[in-house]
């Protein structure tokens, strides 16, 4: 694939399509069952990730454990919202290395990764400027607007993850 | 009409051989039993980790249960109508896999246990509920929860 002059200097394309061909790339692809195992692995781990994200964001939209201070909430389920992030990203850099260049032309994995940014930056938006006023509104059943607004926002970028994550199966399906 | 001869009932029957025409209905079906996966999954733990001593340590679990049964009847109701329709679209084929049998046995179990031993557990006044029974039952509850997981995405390898 040509890029004429105006070539990048990394040419992810290329860089993909030569990771494909690495012996453990191609092992893992090849290996039915290691494969599986951790595509099982990174479905399931959903339920941490995305279960205890979405409890935490509920909150934050005033929709449960309302009696519960905001910062119990976020200090106590965090971690372990993080713990199935950080198993998430490894299944899942995993299953990318396994097909590199499938899952880089894959349109919904590109949507997925937008996704996954931008939650990561909500995030970081939620750390750095919400947050940092908790105690305004700690025990608040129902958190001030931009609060919600952060909640809100989440739960609707997780929604994005989970169906771009689904429908990368159908890609070559549908537009192959 | 045996088990089979129903399972080929309902995955020919014309509206099932419409939905498997559709190329998105599937896919948009699995997507939205995911999401009930995260749903279930967040209730289950608030109240199955505050049973182990861990997560929201310092809330009573009556409370934390009562919250969370509510999002968990939620995820039940998303995850079983979605899964009615998946296993309609492909009837016969689980009524071949073990586990989907498997599954079928835990997630009644899980049902049955979640709403009796363990709501009852949960609920309870802490004082009168020793600390390793609270564990014992948040350990059921998680395991029989896995085994269903697991299946799910087990039936649905190729």
């Amino acid at each position: 694939m040509s890029r004429g002059p105006g070539r990048p200097l990394v040419d992810l394309f290329r860089f993909f399509e030569w990771l494909g061909t690495t012996s453990w790339s191609i092992a893992l692809h090849e290996s039915r069952y290691v494969f599986l195992l951790v595509l099982m692995i990174h479905v399931l781990t959903v339920s941490v990730f995305v279960g205890t994200a979405v409890m935490i964001d509920l909150r934050l939209l005033g929709k449960t454990m309302t009696h519960v201070p905001v910062s119990q909430v976020v200090t106590r389920l965090l971690p372990w919202s993080e713990a199935g992030f950080l198993v998430m990203v490894v299944s899942g850099t995993l299953l990318f290395y396994a097909a590199p260049l499938a899952r880089y032309e894959n349109v919904f994995f590109r949507l997925k990764m937008a996704a996954l940014a931008m939650a990561v930056m909500n995030v970081w938006v939620f750390r750095r400027a919400v947050y940092r006023r908790v105690g305004e509104w700690d025990l608040d059943p129902v958190p001030p607007r931009r609060v919600r607004m952060v909640g809100a926002l989440s739960l609707i970028l997780l929604a994005i993850i989970i169906t771009a994550g689904r429908m990368m199966a159908y890609q070559d399906y549908w537009f192959g | 009409m045996s088990a089979l001869e129903f399972c080929r009932w309902v995955q020919y029957s014309a509206p099932l051989v419409a939905m498997r025409q559709s190329p998105i209905l599937f896919p948009i079906i699995a997507t939205v039993h995911l999401m009930g996966l995260a749903l279930i999954g967040g209730a289950v733990l608030v109240v199955d980790l505050r049973l182990l001593g861990l997560g929201l340590h310092r809330q009573p679990v009556a409370g934390l249960a009562h919250d969370a049964e509510r999002w968990l009847l939620r995820g039940l109701l998303v995850m079983v109508s979605t899964g009615i329709l998946l296993f309609m679209c492909f009837a016969t084929k689980y009524y071949y896999l073990t586990f989907f049998w498997v599954k079928m046995a835990a997630l009644l179990l899980v049902i049955v246990f979640t709403l009796s031993v363990h709501r009852r557990v949960a609920m309870a006044n802490e004082a009168d509920v020793s600390p390793v029974r609270c564990k014992l039952v948040a350990l059921v509850s998680l395991s029989l929860w896995t085994i269903v997981a697991v299946g799910g995405r087990y039936i649905g390898f190729p």
